[in-house]
């Protein structure tokens, strides 16, 4: 990418709520259930049916509203958005038009050098659309498919779409925003926010401009982001598609790009000209919203600390990486529980108890703490075992630790020269430079010892040897 | 043998008290008036013949836009051929709670859209006083069908007048509550911020009855309130203290018949000899911007409301093995008659970028314009009188090829309807020999005094609300 062009992302983020029943009906919210039969008149727009809001599906959007620091409107308008599609029963989607629920926002999001501000320009409430499956045909489309079934088990479940200012500046700010925003509705309770369930959506608005610019040039839409990572490389293949199309003296076009990772281009969906009219109309069937104020404050007393709070709180014990790691991977709670040296601490909660799929809330934090300690004098073998055994109930320390790990020179000292003897070619290319061979090393002499050496002594030993 | 055209709900509810009729019996005698005058007259859908099974009260038709749990509910379309409800309408409910059993389902012109009953993908319904002619809309099935005995009541739907002006045309009693008292809940939508159920009875106190039972908050329905005092039903003969307010505008509108004007003032001063006190007031951007107003906001919310009837999931599917777009498209054009297809376009237009503001929003503004006004007019007024229709019953065929004649229908029935006033319409006397019905407009919430007003009018008019055809 030139550096002559800055990057402008802006995000439009779906959440679905994970309450117990529907937006506007008292359907239940359940997703694996066999096709419609989580339906109701209201769900399935038989004539007359009405909506009925979930005070819970409010409730929830005014914490996280809260949460990312915007304004709870004094009044909020129900709108009607319409189009034709089969998983659309009345024709109409109920969301939230110009005057919605949450406004001006802000977030902070900290990165290596400082933090990001990001700007929300408004969190609404929605109701989701059904699913349609689409069979027979090319690329899973209505068009050209030879039949089409819908299930309106997801018909009318609450989503919130919260939308960023364009604000953000590289692929790698967006990604860093995203999994905050995630956690931060992760630990609000309100979804659980997970991309391969469909419960966190997102769509990406990018557009560059020349560097020291303040112009906002024509943006396009990447739609069916499903990871982080992915966004993060759509994002950074778009940016270099739109300035290679400037360089070459072309314009960008307004359109909306499907994104499939699998396949380098990403194939427009729809342009500028086909964009559709949904002719907003303030929802009759529903009175405004007014939500209570003391209610507002009472919700506002309530919020948890922020992940960004937690992340440079953290930052000053174990640096920014470990602590945006902790944060966004929600062991940040157990890390605190832990005691003992905290970079220690943090690298062990970050690597091997992340490896092990261990409960993190479920492990015996002191017990954990000693082995930590101890963790250079014993066996490896015995350190990963204590690790994968600290959720048990039974777990205690001193059942790892009386295994002493070999720390005494002269038992490995034999077993060192052998290595070294039977290893003359890569004895000759680390002494050459390629330094990276110690953990080879290393590596050789624990399984001769069965696992069972100091590695510190055993490095200690071996830069000896070799430098000698 | 009862005398279906004569007997009133009271009467009715008397006879089942002392055991001189039973509720089944009374709902045959209904379906055997039916049997006899209603392929002349069209009124109803369906008839259903078990409907008394479990009713200890007496029977009640019902405007085919309520939903009916089994029994075929199409609001007089084509594209609901053959829908049947899975689920009972608030109201309909509520007429089972309290005992009434369903005669049927009455005829009413497609989605409500219509002051002619001609709209009907069924066929037009008749006036019982004169078959040759209209029965007014949309509820022209419920007005008829009380007017000729086949049923003594009925629920009816009123969004621009279609309560009050069939009530008026057939000579029944007819109430368009105050918006938010009764549930739309299972109602088929045509412009959801207009919409109400109300009641269609030969006499004020029957009306009061029927209003009674269903009206009141609905969880289901989150517009409706609770009322602010019971239903009362009227006693009192006299109009002692009462005000009535005389709006010029709607009093001397273009293409009032000089019959139709006669009759509502020999109804005034009668209702000066019983005490009432009579001024003039004016509501003049209420009647000249209620009509665009009205034709804006109904259509736009209807283009909305008939949206979901897309062939995906009941009623109508047209060319099935097409295209979905296809689909779409020819189930729609099966399905709608010319008049949701005028509204729909009209409200698509309306609501489209670049429009919305110059229609859709000015209308709104329009709306509060005349609410204010009707509000000023009740600082000095209890209720405001005129007639309920510029017209007495006109012919079959006369105004349908000219659909801004057929909207001119509800020029006085809309002002107040758009400031969400509630309406009463009552007989009030003859105009070559057909119906004229006056109109008692008053406050929010303010029912009981409108059947306190048009229960004494209706005493000392001494209207006989039986067709001369059928004495």
């Amino acid at each position: 990418m030139s550096d002559r062009w800055e990057p402008v992302i802006g995000l439009e983020i779906h959440v679905h709520l994970k309450t117990r029943t529907k937006m506007f009906c008292r359907c239940p919210v359940a997703y694996f259930e066999p096709p419609n039969t989580q339906t109701c008149p209201v769900c399935l727009a038989l004539p007359g049916s009405l909506p009925v809001p979930n005070r819970k599906a409010i409730e929830w959007t005014v914490r996280l509203g809260l949460a990312l620091d915007c304004r709870i409107a004094e009044r909020a308008i129900f709108h009607r958005k319409n189009y034709f599609y089969p998983d659309n029963p009345k024709g109409y989607q109920i969301s939230q038009y110009d005057e919605p629920l949450c406004v001006d926002g802000r977030v902070l999001v900290p990165g290596p050098d400082g933090d990001d501000e990001v700007g929300i320009v408004r969190a609404h409430l929605e109701e989701d659309a059904a699913k349609t499956v689409h069979v027979g045909g090319a690329e899973g489309r209505i068009h050209g498919a030879e039949s089409s079934l819908v299930d309106f088990n997801r018909a009318g479940t609450p989503l919130v779409e919260i939308v960023t200012a364009p604000d953000l500046r590289s692929p790698e700010a967006a990604k860093r925003f995203l999994q905050l925003l995630r956690q931060t509705v992760v630990e609000l309770g309100i979804s659980d926010a997970e991309m391969e369930k469909g419960s966190l959506r997102f769509d990406v608005n990018v557009s560059v401009r020349p560097e020291g610019s303040d112009e906002l040039r024509t943006r396009t839409e990447l739609k069916n982001m499903n990871s982080f990572n992915f966004a993060a490389k759509g994002i950074e293949r778009e940016i270099r598609r739109q300035v290679e199309i400037y360089e070459g003296g072309g314009e960008v076009e307004q359109e909306t790009l499907h994104f499939d990772p699998g396949n380098e281009a990403a194939p427009p969906l729809r342009s500028k000209e086909e964009a559709q009219d949904y002719r907003y109309l303030p929802e009759p069937d529903l009175v405004p919203l007014e939500p209570d104020r003391e209610l507002v404050e009472q919700l506002r007393g309530e919020l948890p600390e922020s992940p960004s709070t937690r992340i440079r709180r953290l930052e000053g014990e174990v640096g920014f990486a470990l602590a945006e790691g902790l944060v966004t991977s929600e062991r940040d709670e157990l890390y605190s529980r832990i005691p003992g040296d905290r970079t220690a601490v943090a690298n062990v909660v970050m690597n091997e108890l992340a490896a092990t799929g261990v409960d993190p809330a479920a492990v015996n934090a002191d017990e954990l703490g000693k082995v930590i300690e101890r963790r250079d004098v014993i066996p490896r073998s015995a350190f990963a075992e204590a690790v994968a055994s600290s959720a048990s109930p039974s777990f205690v320390a001193s059942a790892f630790l009386s295994e002493a790990a070999i720390s005494d020179v002269s038992e490995l000292d034999p077993v060192i020269d052998q290595i070294l003897g039977a290893n003359e070619e890569q004895v000759a290319a680390y002494r050459g430079g390629k330094e990276g061979l110690l953990g080879f090393f290393v590596g050789q002499v624990m399984k001769e010892t069965g696992g069972k050496a100091n590695p510190k002594v055993v490095n200690e030993r071996l830069r000896e040897k070799l430098n000698a | 043998m009862i005398d279906t055209l004569r007997v009133t709900v009271e009467d009715a509810l008397g006879l089942i008290e002392r055991s001189e009729i039973t509720p089944a019996e009374l709902h045959r005698a209904y379906l055997d008036a039916a049997a006899e005058r209603n392929d002349e007259l069209n009124a109803y859908l369906c008839t259903v013949e078990d409907g008394a099974e479990g009713a200890n009260s007496v029977p009640i038709a019902l405007k085919d836009v309520v939903s009916t749990k089994g029994v075929e509910t199409t609001a007089g379309s084509r594209i609901l051929a053959g829908y049947r409800p899975v689920f009972d309408a608030t109201v309909a409910a509520r007429c089972k709670e309290a005992g009434l059993s369903l005669l049927g389902k009455t005829n009413m012109d497609e989605f409500a859209m219509g002051s002619s009953t001609e709209n009907s993908a069924y066929g037009p319904t008749r006036n019982p006083w004169d078959p040759r002619r209209v029965p007014g809309g949309s509820s022209g099935g419920s007005t008829a069908a009380v007017a000729a005995g086949l049923a003594p009541w009925a629920l009816g739907s009123d969004t621009g007048g279609s309560i009050k002006q069939p009530a008026a045309l057939c000579g029944v009693v007819g109430l368009r509550p105050t918006y938010g008292t009764v549930s739309r809940y299972g109602i088929v939508a045509f412009a959801s911020s207009l919409d109400q159920i109300g009641p269609v009875a030969k006499t004020v106190r029957d009306c009061a009855r029927l209003y009674g039972i269903v009206a009141g908050r609905d969880p289901c329905d989150t517009t409706t309130v609770e009322l602010t005092e019971p239903v009362e039903l009227p006693e009192a003969d006299d109009l002692k203290g009462l005000r009535i307010g005389v709006p010029t505008e709607l009093n001397e509108a273009e293409g009032i018949e000089p019959g139709v004007t006669e009759q509502i003032a020999r109804a005034l001063e009668l209702a000066g000899e019983l005490g009432a006190e009579i001024g003039e007031c004016h509501l003049p951007r209420s009647v000249e911007f209620g009509l665009p107003c009205y034709y804006l906001v109904a259509p736009s919310e209807a283009s909305s409301n008939l949206a979901r009837y897309d062939g995906v999931r009941y009623g109508l599917r047209s060319d099935p093995n097409g295209d979905v777009r296809a689909m779409y498209d020819r189930t729609r054009h099966d399905g709608f008659g010319d008049e949701p297809k005028r509204r729909i376009m009209l409200g698509t237009y309306a609501l489209s970028a670049g429009y919305y503001e110059a229609f859709y929003g000015q209308a709104q503004k329009v709306r509060t314009v005349i609410r204010e006004e009707h509000a000023a007019a009740f600082e000095q007024f209890d209720v405001l009188v005129s007639p309920t229709s510029p017209t007495v019953a006109f012919e079959l065929g006369t105004r349908t090829a000219d659909p801004l004649a057929m909207y001119a229908a509800d020029v006085l029935t809309i002002p107040s309807n758009l400031a969400g006033l509630p309406g009463l319409s009552i007989p009030c006397g003859l105009s070559d020999g057909l119906p004229v019905g006056l109109q008692l407009i008053g406050r929010q919430f303010s029912e009981n005094l409108l059947f306190r007003a048009g229960h004494a009018l209706e005493q000392a008019l001494a209207f006989d609300f039986v067709p001369k055809r059928y004495r």
